[in-house]
């Protein structure tokens, strides 16, 4: 773990919002949006490890000792509830798009502009 | 502290109409308006209440199932969210209204009932929470129903505007949660009090509390569509239906945008000068770009939308100053713009429906086809170019004064001049909107009452706004939210207080 763990999950993150800023597929966006959300909880995993930790489950006669800390983990079911909902909207927005325009390349579907 | 045990129906009452409008929806054709309608008028009562008894008792502190703060999650109303509430749901019952008229002619209409009720939930969740992982919940929840309604009409412009405004709020919204994880880390708490506590101790590292706030200021930039971050916005309110437009105009971006900046920079980080300093220079882009981009606009509802952003620039200027008396102006401008901002975006949705078009060029004659439309366009736009008697006015004028009490001439003079050009962006296209031969018989039935109920009720509280300033009326209201800014790093103390 250490050092790495937080570098690996900001290249994710980077990725992510590269792929949300470079593509111009509209699928290729979605992903990319969902790759963001997926190295945020990542990150915030690894914020609520701890060394040899484990399972935050408080049980009777048992001595607490080096547990995980479960708001973290509780906050990432949260946002991947969210994160559910939001891709849920993209794709059949998209889906409509496609329906309306005959392409999924951001480029050509530009109506609105100025 | 029995008024505290209202706070969680703030949340309850519109998630509980949102879910119930479906299954009734279907069968009467009726029911998602009678309840939609209801349970916002329900809620701008209790909304003007909790504001007074705020106003009174500085802040009430809700604890679900008695769990303290620090382990359960609190909900907080101080002056500043009283103030917001009574307003932003005042302004929901009145769209609600005025759906009732203009959904004539869509399809599934419960749907949209359903959806708004449940963004006005998220609207009041973010407004009650006192705890920012609860608060980017529900602005979650006010985001992704939002981007739904932008696309309500499933024509081609609406979806685009829709993918467009879902792809920058996804943006900000995993912004948001890195920075959280970020405040998380450093501080151990996700209460906004504790957070507060903990940075003034400033026992983390600076830098990562600062990369925390500089994340946070980008999302709610993007939320508050302030200029670098705001391509989504004209696309986004041009293509909605009228309604959703000036409940995203009225409401949302306030309340997303504006309301989390000043509680995340005011009462949980604490300003200072570098702080100012962005707000400042974030809010004077704001002002003048979006002046000169409405300039070239041909559809009515895109002027209106960079209007928007220009006044949302006046609020953020108001809070980089920083001064009493330019937050005042501020927060009463913030409430102004609300007011006739939705009822611009309630006017255009009938001009619209009228006319056919939303082409300035081939506008005629409004007022000539229908006396309370024309009427609703004509008293806000004069509201918002800042002409004397209405509300628009004072609050610009505060803000300008403020700017040269607090020695910045330059920025006096650049509001000044934003005003100017606000007036004659709008003199132009509108005077002949307005007054202009109709060339276009306005067709028969276009204005439903309820839409006319609507607009005229807005039309009234748009007229009465400036009266907020006189003492003895809703001045109390107004001056409460402004300390709360004000002396925010007290908001930590005082929920701390009540807890005892």
């Amino acid at each position: 773990m250490g050092r790495t763990a937080y570098i690996l999950c900001f290249v994710l993150f980077a990725i992510g919002l590269l792929c949300v800023v470079r593509k111009r597929n509209i699928i290729k966006i979605i992903i990319g949006i969902g790759i963001m959300a997926y190295a945020v909880n990542i990150f915030l995993i690894i914020i609520g490890y701890r060394k040899e930790g484990r399972v935050p489950i408080l049980a009777q006669d048992q001595i607490i000792k080096n547990i995980v800390d479960p708001v973290p983990q509780a906050m990432v079911a949260v946002s991947i509830v969210l994160g559910l909902a939001l891709t849920l909207l993209l794709v059949a927005v998209g889906i409509r798009i496609y329906e309306k325009y005959g392409t999924f390349d951001i480029t050509k579907i530009n109506r609105l502009r100025g | 502290m029995r008024t505290a045990a209202l706070i969680p129906y703030m949340i309850f009452i519109p998630l509980s109409a949102a879910f119930l409008i479906p299954p009734f929806g279907k069968k009467f054709k009726r029911a998602g308006d009678l309840i939609s309608c209801l349970a916002s008028a329900v809620l701008a009562i209790m909304a003007l209440y909790l504001a007074y008894s705020v106003a009174l008792s500085k802040v009430l502190v809700y604890k679900p199932c008695g769990w303290q703060p620090h382990f359960g999650v609190a909900l907080v109303a101080d002056g500043l969210s009283g103030m917001m509430l009574s307003a932003m749901n005042i302004i929901a019952l009145i769209v609600s209204v005025y759906s009732i008229g203009y959904l004539n002619t869509y399809t599934d209409r419960w749907k949209f009932s359903s959806l708004l009720m449940l963004m006005l939930a998220g609207v009041n969740g973010v407004l009650v929470s006192g705890d920012i992982f609860t608060l980017y919940v529900f602005l979650e929840i006010a985001a992704i129903s939002g981007y739904f309604l932008v696309a309500f009409g499933i024509a081609p412009n609406g979806l685009e505007a829709a993918f467009k405004y879902a792809v920058m709020g996804a943006l900000a919204s995993a912004l948001i949660l890195l920075s959280i994880a970020f405040m998380y880390a450093q501080t151990s708490t996700l209460n906004i009090a504790g957070i507060s506590v903990a940075v003034s101790q400033g026992l983390q590292d600076a830098e990562v509390i600062k990369f925390a706030a500089v994340l946070l200021l980008v999302a709610f930039g993007i939320k508050a569509a302030l200029v670098p971050f705001h391509a989504w916005l004209p696309s986004a309110y041009s293509s909605a239906p009228a309604p959703i437009s000036a409940m995203l105009a009225g409401v949302s971006t306030k309340v997303l945008g504006v309301y989390t900046l000043m509680r995340v920079f005011f009462t949980m980080f604490g300003v200072n000068s570098q702080i100012s300093a962005i707000l400042i220079t974030l809010g004077v882009a704001s002002m003048i770009v979006a002046s000169i981009m409405a300039f070239v606009q041909i559809d009515i509802k895109r002027l209106f939308a960079y209007s928007s952003i220009s006044q949302i620039g006046y609020v953020v200027l108001g809070l980089g100053v920083g001064t009493p008396l330019a937050v005042f102006g501020a927060l009463f401008h913030l409430l102004n713009h609300s007011a006739f901002k939705a009822l611009l975006f309630l006017a255009s949705g009938a001009v619209t429906r009228l006319t056919g078009t939303r082409d300035l060029g081939r506008i005629r004659g409004v007022m000539k086809d229908s006396p309370v439309t024309g009427a609703a366009t004509l008293i806000g736009s004069l509201s918002i170019c800042g002409i004397p008697p209405l509300g628009g006015f004072w609050s610009k004028l505060i803000i300008i004064l403020a700017c040269v009490q607090a020695g910045r001439p330059v920025l006096a003079f650049t509001a000044a001049a934003v005003s100017v050009l606000t007036l004659a962006y709008y003199f132009r296209p509108l005077t002949r909107a307005i007054f202009g031969r109709s060339i276009t018989r306005g067709k028969e039935g276009a204005v439903t009452l309820s839409m006319g109920i609507a607009m005229a009720a807005l039309m009234a509280i748009t007229v009465s706004t400036g009266l907020l300033l006189l003492p003895n009326t809703g001045n109390a209201i107004l001056k409460e939210a402004a300390s709360v800014v004000l002396n925010g790093k007290a908001y930590a103390a005082m929920v701390a207080g009540v807890l005892k």
